[in-house]
């Protein structure tokens, strides 16, 4: 059996029918505290469709068996199912060949694997490692590592009062002593979406190599690193509608033939003796051990998912979701919103005049409604908007008008009991 | 959880709105800070032991309403007790909370009473806890004279 019968994508009509999207998600199905779950914690992890569920129950229930390694008919059956799981992640982020496709854990272990891997070995004390202000604590964490590790400086491009990356000084910043550029290109705490593009060509005038962050942009917008032209891209599978503990390093093909392998173990050797050891070839010399079979098929399956749904489609749609929550919570004098860019993803940070967002969360959560409060693990841009926290509604394509309607309802309510 | 006014009390959200002892306290003989991380809450609390006494107490800081209140009923429950009646407190709070019933003394708890519905959230319980491991570390720094800082993660 292929692979691509397996995970077939599955073509719908070209009109987006959000109710019919809904009813492949199980867990969209449920009551909380007896009203209809309304999830919009996307940003922090997204719902899984049936499809991902079947493949992660067939992965163990028919093909499962360690890959790459067995003569037998199931080791072939997964090492297949695995391969075309690449192949799949392959098409979904435009990468030109399946081998620049690493599986990872998600995105945090990506970043961490190109800031050992790659950058480490190549920077010396007083180069500079780029990023910008509004990232997520992993594409922070790992580069002050390697700044420890070497005597490097991280340098960090800072952002507006709109939550927008400043173009001028991030150009400014670009130098010889730039050892590379890592930014995301979609901000989780505020929704921003980067000029990515732009940012990676500056930084190719300078021969600057590029990581792009994309754990908050792959579930929103149609992805081509070729034409990005970016040299690592990285996302976590369980945003994007997959499993836990997986996903994908982009990287491109010869990058990854120059780098260091991350971790040493099986899978990732070609040959072993006590003297010496040659290193498997890219994407294998970084995938040591056995590593997460099913959660690569999910993931796959996943991506197929959201490919039959049309990035084009969801993205228009989201559109109107952003369009619509941004106005109505606008109309409420005592709402601010944290994160005004042009251009976003259906994100919107908020506080409420008076009360913590902490009593936002449990109040909405007491009608259903799940959102996220606290600092996003981004706690550098709460400090840059002077702010503990923030309550953060992130809708995926499966949210409504009608689930905007509840939230802002939810605000009213949370203004009720604290007899605003 | 049946009634959101179960949890979000009028006598909280009056704490919340007018924090009592909510100030700096210069005359502080011992003082240590809390932080939740979860939340970004932080709160700092003051106290003026005098012959084994608490005097004064006051806490400064910015969160919830249900860490705000907590630390607001504190301070006025605390003021005037003997150092091992605030230890005592502490634990019969803190059993109230968790519902572990290690107290091996419990106290009334008076007004305190009214945070007792945080429990049914449990993610919410280290926001009214937060201010009264705050005062166990202030009063331990009192033993030991050391400024003290904790963390609920």
């Amino acid at each position: 059996m292929s692979i691509e019968a397996e995970t077939p994508i599955h073509r719908r009509p070209s009109v987006f029918d959000v109710t019919c999207v809904r009813l492949d998600f199980p867990a969209l199905q449920q009551i909380i505290h007896k009203e209809p779950l309304a999830y919009l914690d996307n940003a922090a992890s997204a719902q899984k469709p049936t499809t991902v569920i079947d493949a992660l129950s067939a992965a163990y229930t028919f093909n499962y068996s360690n890959v790459h390694r067995g003569v037998h008919t199931l080791s072939q059956r997964a090492t297949d199912a695995y391969e075309g799981a690449r192949e799949i992640a392959q098409r979904f982020l435009g990468a030109s060949r399946a081998e620049e496709v690493v599986f990872v854990r998600g995105t945090t272990e990506g970043i961490n694997l190109v800031a050992q891997s790659f950058v480490r070995p190549r920077i010396e004390a007083g180069d500079e490692i780029l990023i910008s202000e509004l990232e997520h604590h992993s594409n922070i964490v790992p580069w002050q590592m390697v700044c420890q590790q070497t005597g490097a400086r991280l340098r960090v491009v800072p952002i507006t009062d709109r939550g927008e990356v400043d173009l001028d000084v991030y150009a400014d910043s670009l130098s010889q002593r730039t050892a590379i550029v890592a930014v995301s290109h979609v901000s989780n705490s505020l929704g921003t979406i980067n000029p990515v593009r732009k940012m990676v060509e500056l930084a190719k005038q300078h021969g600057i190599p590029t990581l792009i962050d994309g754990a908050q942009a792959a579930p929103h917008l149609s992805l081509d690193v070729g034409n990005l032209g970016c040299d690592f891209y990285t996302v976590s599978g369980h945003k994007l509608f997959g499993p836990t503990g997986i996903g994908v390093l982009y990287g491109r093909l010869d990058r990854l033939e120059e780098m260091e392998p991350y971790q040493g173990g099986g899978e990732m050797i070609r040959s072993v003796t006590f003297e010496s050891t040659e290193y498997n070839s890219p994407p294998h010399k970084f995938e040591a051990g056995t590593p997460h079979i099913a959660g690569a098929i999910g993931l796959a399956a996943a991506m197929a998912y959201v490919e039959g749904l049309g990035l084009d489609a969801i993205e228009a749609y989201e559109k109107k979701l952003l369009k619509y929550v941004t106005r109505r919570l606008e109309e409420l004098p005592e709402v601010r919103l944290i994160g005004t860019a042009d251009e976003k993803a259906a994100v919107v940070s908020f506080l409420v005049d008076g009360v913590h967002a902490h009593d936002v969360g449990t109040i909405l959560d007491q009608k259903g409604i799940a959102v996220r409060v606290g600092h996003h693990c981004a706690q550098p841009v709460m400090d840059r908007f002077g702010v503990p926290a923030t309550a953060r509604a992130s809708f995926a394509f499966y949210n409504t008008i009608q689930e905007a309607d509840r939230l802002v309802d939810g605000i009213e309510y949370v203004l009720e009991v604290f007899g605003r | 959880m049946t009634d959101l006014r179960d949890f979000y009390q009028e006598i909280i959200l009056d704490h919340y709105r007018k924090p009592r002892n909510f100030s700096p306290l210069e005359s502080a003989t011992c003082q240590a800070r809390g932080h939740n991380p979860l939340c970004g809450d932080r709160v700092e609390v003051y106290l003026h032991i005098d012959t084994g006494v608490v005097r004064e107490i006051s806490f400064q800081g910015a969160g919830c309403a249900i860490s705000t209140a907590s630390a607001s009923l504190m301070t006025e429950a605390v003021k005037g007790m003997t150092l091992v009646e605030a230890c005592a407190l502490f634990d019969s709070f803190h059993d109230m909370m968790t519902g572990t019933g290690e107290a091996s003394d419990p106290i009334d708890l008076g007004k305190l009473e009214a945070l007792s519905g945080v429990r049914q959230i449990p993610i919410r319980v280290k926001c009214a806890t937060l201010a009264w491991h705050t005062l166990k570390a202030a009063l331990e720094e009192s033993n030991n004279n050391t400024a003290a800082s904790i963390s609920t993660e």
